[in-house]
Formats: C-alpha cells, sequence, structure tokens
C-alpha cells in the first residue's frame, strides 16, 4: 500500500538530493575531518560549507552553528549552558505547551531547586505577552519559547518575547524545530540568544540537529571530551548528516515560498472540506496564526486512535494528540492547556503536509476521513445521542 | 505503534454486536467522555430469564475498546447470568489473542460494564463501580479517573499486578497526575499482605503432586512479591523431590547476594510445604 503521508510534523522523507549530497561520505569519503591528511581534509571542507548552509538559512555566521544529533540535544545543551554560565540565577521560564524535550527538563530542574514558570496559552493556543512582562525578573536565567507549535501548529511572537526578555537581562532560547524553513529566519535581526533545529523534520535524515548560539553569548557544553565544534560540542562529526543537513537546509530555502503557497493552499482546502462535511468539529487554533503546513481537527464524541488505526487502512498516515496512541492516558498536554472542551479533546487529528504532498492525496483525505468519523459515532453512545438529536 | 493481534484487528474493524436493544433486561454503561473510554452494554434474557440469548454494545474509545466490547458480547451470549459474571478481564484479553498490558484497561472496562448490568438488573449496588461517582463505594484513590480503593484492590488481587505501573496500565489510575502512586504502593502491599495470609500452614502430610503445587504456590504468593518490592524476580526451572531449582531474574540475576536470596527462598518453602526441601539456583 502507498502510504499517503501527512504526519510530516512527526519526521519527514528525506529529499532524494540531500540523500544523494551525503551518500558518498559513508564508504568512499569517510575521513574524519580532525584528521591532518587530504582525505580528512576534504571532508572538512564539506563539513565547513554545510555550516555555512545552515547559517544562511537562518540569517546567522557560520560560526554561530553547533551541530548536534537532533532538536532534543539542542534544547538540553542550550537550557543547561544558560544554567551553568549563570549560576547565580535561579528562575526558568517556558510555556505550558512546549515539546517534552523543554518541558520535562524545566520541570527536572523545577524539582532540584529551580524556580520554574509555565506560561499559559489561550484556548486558541496563543501566548499572552503580558504574563511574560510580569513574571520576567533580575532572578531569570532563561526564557525558552517554542516558535511554533507541533500539535497545533501555532506560532508564538517569538521577536516581541525576546524583546521583553532581552530587557531583562535573561537568555533567550526558541525550540524552532517546527519553524525553521517554513517561517523566514534571520538571526540578524532578531533577539533569539539560542535557538535549536532538528534535520529530520526538513528532508534531512534522523540523527543530526543544530544549536544556534548568537556570538557573544556563553556557553558552558553539555559533551565535552574533544575539541569539535570548537570544544562546544564534543564527538567526532557526524559527517553524512551534517553534510545532508546543510543541503537540506539550502533546498528549505529554495521551497520556503512553495511551502507558505502551494502547501498552505493544500492545508487550507483540507481544512475547510473536513469542517463543511463533518459535523461536530472544531480547528484546533484556529483563529491563531499558524504554520502553512498544520492542521489539528478535534472530532466530538470520538476518539483519535481509533481514527488513526482507520485511517491508516486507508493508507493515511497522521498522528492524533490523543491520550490512547502515546500510551499515556490524558489528551496531550498542549490540548489541555488550551481548554479543548472534553467532548473532543480525545478525538484530535493532526494533519502535517510537506512540499512532497499532491492535490490527489488531499482529495484523497477528504473522501476517507467523513465517513471514518461517521463510522466511529455510530458505534460510540455519546457519538449516536449526536446523531440522532441531528436526525431530529 | 501498538501490537495489536490479528484478532483485535479484526474485531475492531468488523466489531460483532454494535448497537442497541430496544427491550434489554440489562444495561450497563461505565466510563465517560471526559476519561476517553466509555461503554453501554445491553443484554437480553431469555423468557426463562435464566441465559443470556443476545448482547449489544456502543464504545466510545479507541481501538482495543472497541474490540474488547465486540469480544465480551460473542462471549456472554448463551450463558446465565451466573456464568456471565465469571468472565475476568483476562479472559477478554486471551479472546483477542491478548492485548498490549497499557491497554488493558479497555478489558477491564468490558468487564465492569457486565458487573454494572447485571448488578442493575438484580437490584443490588455493583460490587466495585469506577467511574460513577454517584454509586460507587470507598475512598476515592485516583481522582482524575474517580477510582475507589475496593475497586482497585480487587483489579490487584485479580491479574496478581505488583507494580503501581501496571496498576495504570489495568486501570487508569495513577495514569494523569499521578499523585495516587503512592497509595497505589500501599494497596499494592495491602493485596500482597492478604494474598500471604491465605497460604496454609505446613501440612502433616504431601503427596508429590500436591507437594509441587505448594512449592508453585509459595513462590507466587509469597516470595516473588517480595523480590518484585526490590526490581528483582526469580523463575522456578524444576523440581525433583525435595530438590527446587530457580533461575533469578531483573535486578536478582547476578545480584552479588543471591546465595542469600536462595537460601531465603529455601528456609520459606521448609517453613512452609517441607523440611526436606533444598534450593539450587541453576542457570535458566
Amino acid at each position: 500500500m502507498k502510504e499517503i503521508y501527512f504526519d510530516n510534523n512527526a519526521t519527514t522523507k528525506v529529499d532524494e538530493a540531500v540523500f544523494e549530497e551525503m551518500r558518498p561520505y559513508f564508504c568512499e569519503l569517510y575521513g574524519n575531518p580532525s584528521s591532518m591528511h587530504f582525505f580528512g581534509g576534504q571532508v572538512q571542507k564539506k563539513v565547513d560549507e554545510a555550516r555555512k548552509r545552515v547559517a544562511t538559512l537562518l540569517g546567522a555566521s557560520p560560526e554561530e552553528i553547533i551541530f548536534t544529533a537532533c532538536g532534543t540535544e539542542s534544547d538540553n545543551a542550550a537550557i543547561r549552558s544558560a544554567l551553568e554560565a549563570f549560576p547565580e540565577k535561579r528562575h526558568i521560564i517556558t510555556t505550558r505547551v512546549e515539546h517534552p524535550a523543554v518541558l520535562t527538563l524545566c520541570r527536572n530542574l523545577g524539582k532540584r531547586g529551580y524556580r520554574v514558570t509555565e506560561l499559559n496559552v489561550d484556548g486558541e493556543g496563543r501566548l499572552d505577552l503580558d504574563e511574560l512582562k510580569s513574571t520576567v525578573d533580575d532572578d531569570t536565567v532563561i526564557v525558552s519559547i517554542m516558535y511554533a507549535n507541533n500539535e497545533t501548529g501555532v506560532v508564538f511572537p517569538i521577536e516581541e518575547a525576546g524583546a521583553i526578555v532581552k530587557e531583562k537581562g535573561a537568555l533567550f532560547h526558541t525550540d524552532a524545530v517546527q519553524a525553521v524553513g517554513k517561517i523566514p529566519l534571520d538571526m540578524a535581526t532578531s533577539t533569539i540568544d539560542m535557538l535549536s533545529l532538528s534535520g529530520h523534520k526538513l528532508h534531512a535524515p534522523k540523527g543530526i540537529g543544530a544549536l544556534y548560539l548568537r556570538k557573544g553569548v556563553p556557553f558552558r557544553p553539555f559533551m565535552v571530551g574533544g575539541h569539535q565544534e570548537k570544544s562546544r560540542r564534543a564527538g567526532t562529526e557526524a559527517t553524512a548528516a551534517i553534510i545532508a543537513l546543510g543541503k537540506a537546509c539550502e533546498l528549505a530555502a529554495l521551497h520556503m515560498d512553495d511551502e507558505n503557497t502551494r502547501v498552505k493552499v493544500m492545508r487550507d482546502r483540507l481544512e475547510k472540506a473536513l469542517m463543511e462535511l463533518i459535523p461536530n468539529r472544531r480547528i484546533n487554533g484556529g483563529a491563531a496564526e499558524r504554520l502553512p503546513n498544520t492542521t489539528s481537527i478535534a472530532f466530538e464524541f470520538v476518539e483519535g486512535e481509533a481514527i488513526l488505526l482507520l485511517l491508516s487502512e486507508k493508507g493515511i498516515c497522521a498522528s492524533s494528540g490523543s491520550a490512547c496512541t502515546s500510551g499515556s492516558l490524558e489528551p496531550s498536554h498542549v490540548l489541555r492547556a488550551m481548554g479543548v472542551p472534553f467532548t473532543c479533546a480525545h478525538g484530535s487529528i493532526r494533519f502535517s503536509l510537506s512540499r512532497f504532498n499532491t492535490d490527489a492525496e488531499v482529495d484523497t483525505i477528504i473522501r476517507e476521513l467523513p465517513p471514518i468519523i461517521r463510522r466511529l459515532r455510530e458505534i460510540s453512545p455519546f457519538g449516536r445521542e449526536m446523531l440522532a438529536q441531528a436526525a431530529q | 505503534m501498538w501490537d495489536y493481534t490479528d484478532k483485535v484487528k479484526e474485531h475492531f474493524l468488523n466489531p460483532r454486536n454494535v448497537g442497541e436493544i430496544q427491550d434489554a433486561d440489562a444495561v450497563g454503561e461505565v466510563g465517560s467522555l471526559a476519561c476517553g473510554d466509555a461503554l453501554k452494554l445491553f443484554v437480553k434474557l431469555d423468557e426463562q430469564k435464566q441465559r443470556i440469548v443476545d448482547a449489544k454494545f456502543q464504545t466510545f474509545g479507541c481501538g482495543s475498546a472497541i474490540a474488547s466490547s465486540s469480544a465480551l458480547t460473542e462471549m456472554i451470549k448463551g450463558k446465565t447470568l451466573d456464568e456471565a459474571l465469571l468472565v475476568t478481564n483476562q479472559e477478554i484479553a486471551d479472546f483477542l489473542g491478548g492485548l498490549p498490558e497499557e491497554k488493558m484497561h479497555c478489558s477491564v472496562m468490558g468487564q465492569e460494564a457486565l458487573e454494572v448490568a447485571i448488578a442493575k438488573y438484580r437490584g443490588v449496588a455493583a460490587p466495585s463501580q469506577c467511574h460513577d461517582h454517584a454509586e460507587q463505594e470507598g475512598e476515592i484513590v485516583c481522582k482524575c479517573f474517580g477510582l475507589t480503593d475496593g475497586f482497585l484492590k480487587k483489579v490487584i488481587a485479580a491479574n496478581k499486578l505488583h507494580t503501581a505501573e501496571q496498576v495504570t496500565h489495568f486501570t487508569k489510575a495513577g495514569g494523569a497526575c499521578g499523585g495516587c502512586i503512592p497509595k497505589i504502593k500501599e494497596l499494592i502491599d495491602e493485596v500482597m499482605g492478604e494474598q500471604v495470609k491465605e497460604v496454609r500452614k505446613k501440612p502433616e502430610k504431601l503427596t508429590n503432586l500436591r507437594k509441587m503445587q505448594l512449592i508453585q504456590e509459595v513462590l507466587e504468593k509469597e516470595v516473588r512479591p517480595q523480590l518484585w518490592a526490590d526490581g528483582g524476580d526469580l523463575e522456578l526451572v524444576d523440581i525433583d523431590g525435595g530438590n527446587v531449582q530457580i533461575a533469578f531474574r531483573k535486578a536478582c540475576a547476578g545480584c552479588v547476594s543471591s546465595g542469600y536470596t536462595a537460601r531465603f527462598v529455601e528456609q520459606k518453602l521448609r517453613d512452609l510445604v517441607s523440611d526436606d526441601i533444598t534450593v539450587e539456583e541453576v542457570e535458566g
């Protein structure tokens, strides 16, 4: 069965051009960039080129880019570094809707004596900047706010938040894993001190990420034991993956317009059609500014895992903020923070598109999903009540 | 992705007995929208009001909740009410070729709905209703899912659960805020304690078969729970006359004190089964 892949916020297909770029660096050009011979030296040049490509996408300089293994490592490295650099400060600010890579770390730090503030969001998933303004203080060491939410696609006003943070002299980190490649970024004019990105969310392979670290911001490495990345991230470079990330960033810049036009049009069409064809549903964060590729729709009286399994039977790959898919028992922390009504909190489905999706695929989902929701509502005691009422 | 058996998938994709019975003799409802799953079960009895002739269900929930409901309705048809009450959640899971442990609460929900339906028909209070705040008995332990100590103790005992994580998988208790996990651990100890008391005093005479059964029982109820408490475990490999061969598992495997633990096991078996028992640790 050919997959209809609408789960690009989970991971993406490696672009063929990216794969071709990295291919020689396994069996042929396998040298260590740190070596003194020509064979390693030529790989060093490609790593330098990759660093430039990543920097260009972010509007940064190459020496501000540190390669890591993943977005989670970048997040951990950024936050832990800030705490070590300013040991006298004990207050951390983040949001209730962060990715677990940030949220779990902050909550663990909370148990170790740090004061942790988790900013709230409104019913549309939007941040309240006044709350940030009133909580950031002289004791605040770092503020970590995601650029765009992975579940709903809601984009936060990062530059405005950064301005508030800088006024109080705290460091400002953003987990931009979902935003890079979809939203134009320019670190040269930004308030961001540190930014995390992940390769596999933008058509590079899994196992590679990067941390942008503004020049002049103090850094205390999380991984030590080697001089690599200017001693900011020890460990032999994952050369093939780094080269792949460089290529993926170059391509992301080329395709940014496509993401914001063609992909967005497909997302909007999918969303509009599902809203028309299916009653008792709502878009999570629909009134907020969102990524062009993401839609999260909550269906009343049905459960997300059941929807996903039936979609999967048709080859359609999506994701849910539902409890049952993850093994946890509550709806996602993001939907709960937004106060999504309990009638549909368990029935949220996320479709996340990429430039590889087609209009025909959108048509398939528009055809297949409404009968699936109807079928599950006919099994559900609450769904049956709803259908009976509607029939009257 | 969950590793569902083909039978779970089949019952989810083609659920049996979805719907309602207009003139049902018994109806049981458990769960809620907020909890994330709910089941409404309809049971129809024959003219003598003896046997179940039809059963239908409506379920809001995940794939395994729908499959468990479908399985339950198939299993109880043709049974008397007393026979139906003997259906355990484990049997529902077994009918489906097993459920992932994290999904065992789906089978528990099926069993519960059946109990509620029959209790209502008979006009008695259900022995252990969770989800239904108005009627439940006992003290609420898990506030997030509204589960009482009576209900949790029953599931712990019936399924021989020995960690708080398992209790969460089977009942959801502790799966949201986690605030009740210490209390769940206390309940496990309490249930274990009661089970230990059930073990009989050392008998005067034993046939070989009875001796083997008793060794197994003591290991199950008396010894292993104590090892679990420290993250360890053992497996019974063989019994040859009075010689009991065991293999250590988990934290006990390779533990420097395993020799001491083996003597502890031996003493227990001598105290509770027979004086001539020796315990030998083997590779298994």
